[in-house]
């Protein structure tokens, strides 16, 4: 028996029975639907959150000072870590690939001017700091190259800042008192919004040595370096390593390759995206029991045309597959219904709702198709089984 | 042709064992045509399925063509089934949801012939059956008698050289059923091996041998001489 005729032969019956097959049909038709759309969400969550994190660019490698990791007994007042200082920073830059090293100190302080007075966050950064995050200068222009030790006092104002304390005035020029130092202004930042809610427009930019005074710290928070994009992220952090030994003799800092961390963060995503979506194969595993049902009282009602099949010549195999393939394509059917229906509200979600991402990952929904044809393989078995295991004689007397 | 020795088949019906069949005898040959009459529950049914491979005796021997089919597996049995035996039944068993042709094509489509072959042969026979206007219609769109010229275009489609019916006019009026009756019996000149079961009395001396049945037993082998 050809294949095509089993697929003919299993059409037809479904197609006797339309109402009842449409609507077993459609119980795997909604958890593909639901397999579909979840995995969307789940997907277009990811891509938005690892696109919010990299929007400053994934060849990033962060030294912090002091190590995580406890190695050996303490050696009284050496195992105390060094700071980490402006000049590792500029040595830094030297290391091969190196395209910028961006010293950084954070804080908050009051920034008065115009006789208006504003708690915002101060960064002190070196002159590199838009290059190497690629944070625009919307007028006037950023830090310059100073000596790092006797940088001037210039600042760069976030666009927030400007807005709320000159107005539409141009700042340019103007002298803000920012922690009791007078600062003056050269340049505004162009407006980047909020990321997870830390607002960066709300903000100022002061050389990081000015920065060390203004909050009486020793040391930087951290040193962002940031490499040429396609060169060995390994190599750039061994020659980070290497140089950072060479100034402070041990292991006293931690480097920290962004791409590490996002692919921390993505794997972390990913097992929520896979997760929603085994919560959507619930729905399609009662899809299954439906199927099951129907090929069940389908076996019962056709009994005497097995029985006919049979003394036709028919093979219990070809009964057992005619059923497993009327089984498989029930259910493939409500899988490919289900695909499109789970597509479109998907993309009807996108347009409806914009601010949620959706994506639908295509590994998914040929999973799920597959998932679909597997429920159908396993809801037939039973009745298939039932059906060829049927005693003729008694197969044609039923009525 | 067909040969059986020390046929038995009982049934276990709750604790009691039924014999429908004991020790039976039979030998046809090839183009023969023989009628099984006997009342009710005295195992003609029973005799035929075996015959016709449906069921398999408990006790005996079994020979189709000097072949001993008793010990076929089930397959082998379903193959023996689609190329040596045709059945024609009281009920047509026909599939409803398939038109005449297709339902005439069943025994070619499990036999994996192409399908253009098989529209070809199965347009044929409807043709021959005098249903050569009637191949699009459903069962449902069809009278008893042309239901049962379908289901006897479908049993021989492939022609095979023991036919086997049982009671074929037990569900028809009795014009239709002589028509039927004609169709088998023209068979039968054309070489078929045909068997009828029926109650019938009528119906049953039609065919030169006779057997009777009673209680699992043939108790009367008539030939009839022309």
């Amino acid at each position: 028996m050809k294949l095509l005729d089993m697929i003919r032969m299993g059409l037809g019956s479904l197609i006797a029975h339309r109402l009842r097959s449409s609507l077993s049909a459609l119980g795997i038709a909604v958890g593909i639907a639901a397999v579909i759309l979840l995995t969307s969400i789940g997907e277009g969550i990811n891509r938005f959150v690892i696109a919010e994190f990299s929007q400053f660019g994934t060849n990033i490698i962060t030294v912090h000072p002091g190590k995580t990791q406890t190695r050996g007994a303490s050696i009284g007042i050496f195992a105390s870590d060094r700071p980490l200082t402006i000049d590792d920073s500029v040595a830094l830059r030297r290391v091969a690939s190196v395209l910028y090293s961006v010293p950084a100190v954070q804080g908050t302080a009051e920034v008065n001017a115009e006789g208006r007075s504003r708690r915002v966050t101060v960064y002190g950064v070196g002159p590199d700091f838009p290059d190497a995050f690629s944070i625009n200068v919307a007028s006037g222009s950023f830090l310059p190259h100073d000596d790092p030790e006797q940088a001037r006092t210039f600042v760069a104002l976030g666009s927030k800042v400007r807005d709320e304390i000159f107005g539409s005035s141009n700042p340019l020029g103007d002298r803000v008192e920012i922690g009791g130092s007078r600062y003056r202004v050269i340049g505004v930042m162009e407006s980047k919004g909020q990321i997870l809610g830390v607002d960066l427009d709300d903000t100022v930019y002061i050389p990081a040595g000015r920065a060390l005074e203004l909050f009486n710290r020793d040391g930087l928070m951290e040193i962002n370096v940031v490499y040429r994009p396609g060169a060995n992220p390994d190599t750039v952090v061994d020659g980070i390593h290497k140089t950072m030994m060479t100034r402070h003799g041990r292991e006293d800092f931690t480097i920290t390759p962004q791409q590490e961390m996002m692919d921390v963060l993505s794997s972390v995503l990913e097992v929520l995206t896979f997760a929603v979506g085994a919560l959507g194969s619930i729905s399609l595993l009662v899809g299954g029991v439906g199927i099951l049902t129907i090929m069940t009282i389908s076996v019962t009602e056709r009994t005497s045309e097995i029985g006919l099949l049979r003394a036709l010549g028919a093979k219990r195999g070809q009964i057992l597959s005619l059923f497993l393939g009327e089984a498989i394509l029930l259910s493939s059917i409500g899988g490919v219904l289900g695909l499109s229906l789970g597509v479109g509200l998907a993309q009807l979600l996108t347009i409806t709702v914009p601010a949620l991402p959706v994506n639908t990952p295509w590994l998914f929904a040929v999973l799920a198709e597959t998932v679909a044809v597997a429920i159908g393989l396993a809801a037939g078995v039973v009745p298939a089984t039932r059906a060829a295991g049927l005693d003729p004689v008694e197969a044609l007397r039923a009525e | 042709m067909i040969s059986l020795a020390g046929i038995d088949r009982s049934f276990q019906v709750g604790d009691q064992t039924v014999d429908a069949l004991a020790d039976v005898n039979l030998d046809i040959g090839a183009g023969e045509y023989l009628s099984i009459m006997g009342p009710s529950g005295s195992g003609k049914s029973t005799l035929l399925n075996i015959v016709g491979l449906l069921d398999r005796p408990t006790g005996g021997v079994y020979k189709l063509d000097n072949r001993d089919v008793t010990r076929l597996t089930d397959e082998e049995q379903a193959r023996v089934r689609r190329e040596k035996i045709g059945f024609v039944f009281q009920a047509f068993h026909l599939v409803p949801r398939l038109t005449a042709l297709e339902n005439v094509s069943v025994p070619m489509m499990l036999s994996g012939i192409a399908i253009s072959e098989r529209r070809q042969r199965a347009a044929k026979s409807l043709e021959d059956y005098g249903l050569g206007d009637r191949m699009d219609h459903r069962p449902s769109q069809l009278s008893g008698g042309q239901r049962q010229r379908v289901a006897m275009a479908r049993a021989t489609i492939m022609h095979p050289p023991v036919l086997l019916a049982d009671e074929p006019t037990g569900n028809l009026d009795r014009a239709s059923g002589r028509e039927v009756v004609g169709l088998l019996e023209r068979l039968n000149a054309s070489g078929v091996t045909l068997i009828v079961v029926t109650h019938d009395p009528e119906l049953g001396r039609r065919a030169r041998r006779q057997l009777h049945m009673v209680d699992g037993r043939i108790n009367a082998d008539n030939v009839l001489q022309k």
